[in-house]
């Protein structure tokens, strides 16, 4: 008996430490923020001030960076959400014996370094749009670089999101839709794509910030443009300022309330299957005991 | 030029591919109610689909890669003489990682080597950090707790990679928390130079990809039925033997799936080496970066990318093959 007790101590111990090591840097630097020393430091706190923020607020090249950010996370969505679904239900159609090739192809950009990713595509596109002086002038930018960049490997995430949904996808639905006449094209749009909602908002989701957050990739493929990422990276290696502690508190305040906002709709939605199931096995014993007989059909 | 001209083809070849074993699947087995893609997708959607995924396969996955790994055998050149008599195939790029005009070329592969060594050791570390977190949510955990603690997991992964890095600088660094905190204690009497020695670098890796490593282990070891353990226990196996012969060999893919993931990051990592490195480490992709930034030799560059990309898959094909797992497993 005293061993477990000595366990589980052990065991909350080291997850302590766990959550020590994964958090206490992210809250140094909160505090950082919010003290006014010029380098970011958490001891001594010398006094509180919110003047970071007000940096922040007007450091012109972060907003720029801040905008482009934006504009490539929605044309990576734009291209890998179509095409991570169009990839998972061809891997459901298509010849066993191709499936393997395809799988590694489509998959492969998950397993390369983002800096080579970057690399490849800034060398191929440079020749491809530089194939006349007027493409070159209109494509050949860092905002585009960075969305063909990004979404190879963003695609191969949705793909296996798209993957994992369509492996509990019930073959009958589509079965009973041609039965009762449907084409198969109304059946992706009346039944499949609706049973992949939940598939499709998680990877516009995954997508996005994935591409928000990407620096390998990037800082290859932006050129002279620049991104969130590209700018404090900029910033990180000129010196420290605890603007960029700002910058941190202010997104781990919006991770924070989307992760509680997500837990409370979860359990309100879990509370509200329990009460449905409840109602129903009290109606379902207040009708064995209303028919102590069986009932020869039950409607 | 027209060496460039040949990736130009591969889509095709590939196409071809693709097409002939479809024909030759359909010539094996004889299904009268097997429908073709087209009748199944409608002409619409079959078209979208196949020119949605030709699109990402080809041009932004194939193509590029095949592309980069032609201009890595080209020279270095000039912008205007490129296409020109002096644009020829070559080995040079990959002769000057090996040795340069004064010798063996000393600083690039230790460059090398100590980034593959120093992520061998990272992924090893963080196995080692994951493992009882992963066993103890996919095994003893209720599962509310275990949908907090994923929670918990994720959210520092929403800050990006660079205010990781920089906020273990501010703990790390000779002005930064811990130097301040051991020497008001009276510990140490002058800071310690964490970063200068690696140990940022180290731990900046480390804590990079912690979440890379832990749900693949959660994933593998969360199928394993609990009986077998409470099987092991009542046959008086110790704790540690039911560690290694049991949960170990059961999700040794997991394993496997979790390990490769960080070691592909951490030696194409770019940002902590960047931000947390010493100023005497020199790790290779750095030295990429470089090529391309500072001495805008792209080819030498490519040749590089494609030396860290072959030894990468070399190495991780080694130990899946050493610890007998299948590539098909390891990346589900």
């Amino acid at each position: 008996m005293k061993s477990a007790w000595v366990m589980k101590g052990m065991i909350g111990f080291y997850i302590f430490l766990f959550f020590a090591y994964l958090f206490g840097p992210l809250i140094v630097m909160s505090i950082t923020a919010f003290n006014t020393p010029n380098y970011p430091q958490a001891y001594p706190f010398e006094s509180f001030t919110l003047d970071w923020f007000v940096k922040l607020w007007n450091d012109r090249n972060m907003m720029e960076g801040l905008q482009n950010s934006i504009i490539i996370g929605i044309g990576v969505i734009a291209i890998s959400v179509p095409a991570g679904l169009a990839a998972s239900i061809i891997m459901s159609q298509i010849y066993h014996r191709a499936r393997g090739l395809f799988y590694l192809v489509t998959i492969s950009p998950l397993l390369t370094p983002g800096v080579i990713i970057g690399i490849s595509t800034v060398i191929f596109w440079k020749d491809v749009m530089g194939v006349t002086d007027i493409t070159k002038a209109i494509f050949y930018k860092g905002i585009i670089l960075a969305v063909l960049g990004q979404s190879s490997f963003i695609s191969a995430y949705c793909l296996l999101i798209f993957m994992a949904r369509l492996t509990r996808f019930d073959r009958a639905q589509e079965e009973a839709a041609l039965d009762l006449g449907a084409s198969y094209p109304q059946v992706f749009w009346h039944i499949l794509l609706p049973f992949l909602k939940p598939a499709v908002v998680s990877a516009v989701v995954i997508g996005f910030l994935s591409s928000f957050e990407n620096y390998n990739t990037t800082t290859f493929a932006i050129l002279a443009d620049k991104t969130l990422v590209t700018v404090l990276a900029g910033q990180v290696r000129q010196g420290t300022t605890p603007a960029l502690s700002a910058l941190a508190v202010i997104i781990i305040s919006i991770s924070l309330i989307g992760a509680i906002t997500y837990e409370v709709l979860k359990r309100r939605e879990q509370a509200r299957a329990d009460a449905a199931q409840r109602r129903a096995k009290v109606a379902e014993r207040a009708e064995v005991e209303a028919a102590p007989l069986p009932a020869p059909s039950s409607a | 030029m027209s060496s460039r001209l040949v990736v130009l083809f591969v889509p095709f070849v590939i196409i071809a591919i693709f097409w002939w074993m479809a024909r030759r699947e359909a010539k094996l087995r004889h299904d009268p109610t097997h429908k073709s893609y087209f009748e199944r997708n409608g002409m619409v959607l079959g078209i979208a689909f196949i020119a949605l995924v030709a699109l990402w396969s080809l041009f932004l996955v194939v193509m590029p890669y095949l592309y980069m790994v032609v201009e890595s055998f080209h020279p270095t050149l000039r912008p205007v003489e490129r296409g020109g008599p002096n644009d020829v195939l070559t080995i040079a790029q990959y002769k000057s990682f090996f040795e340069t005009a004064a010798g063996v070329n000393r600083v690039h592969i230790s460059a090398f080597v100590f980034s593959i060594l120093a992520s061998i050791a990272v992924t090893a570390l963080n196995f080692a950090i994951c493992y009882p977190l992963a066993f103890y949510m996919a095994q003893s955990g209720t599962p509310q707790k275990v949908r907090l603690l994923m929670l918990a997991l994720i959210v520092p992964y929403w800050v990006n990679e660079i205010l990781r890095a920089f906020s273990l600088r501010l703990l790390l660094a000779t002005k930064g928390l811990i130097n301040n905190v051991l020497v008001a204690a009276g510990l140490i009497d002058s800071p310690i130079d964490f970063l200068g020695i690696n140990v940022g670098l180290y731990v900046g890796l480390s804590y990079a990809y912690l979440l890379v490593m832990i749900f693949p282990l959660y994933n593998a070891i969360e199928s394993l039925d609990k009986n077998q353990i409470e099987a092991a226990r009542d046959l008086g196996a110790p704790w540690w033997r039911i560690h290694k012969d049991v949960v170990i060999p059961y999700a040794k893919p997991g394993i496997a799936s979790g390990c490769t993931m960080v070691f592909m990051l951490a030696a194409g990592s770019l940002a902590a080496p960047q931000f947390l490195g010493g100023p005497r480490t020199l790790w290779f992709t750095s030295v990429i970066y470089d090529f391309f930034f500072q001495n805008f030799n792209w080819a030498r560059g490519s040749a590089y990318a494609f030396i860290l990309l072959a030894a990468c898959i070399a190495l991780v094909m080694l130990m899946l093959r050493l610890f007998k797992v299948s590539l098909g497993e390891t990346i589900k």
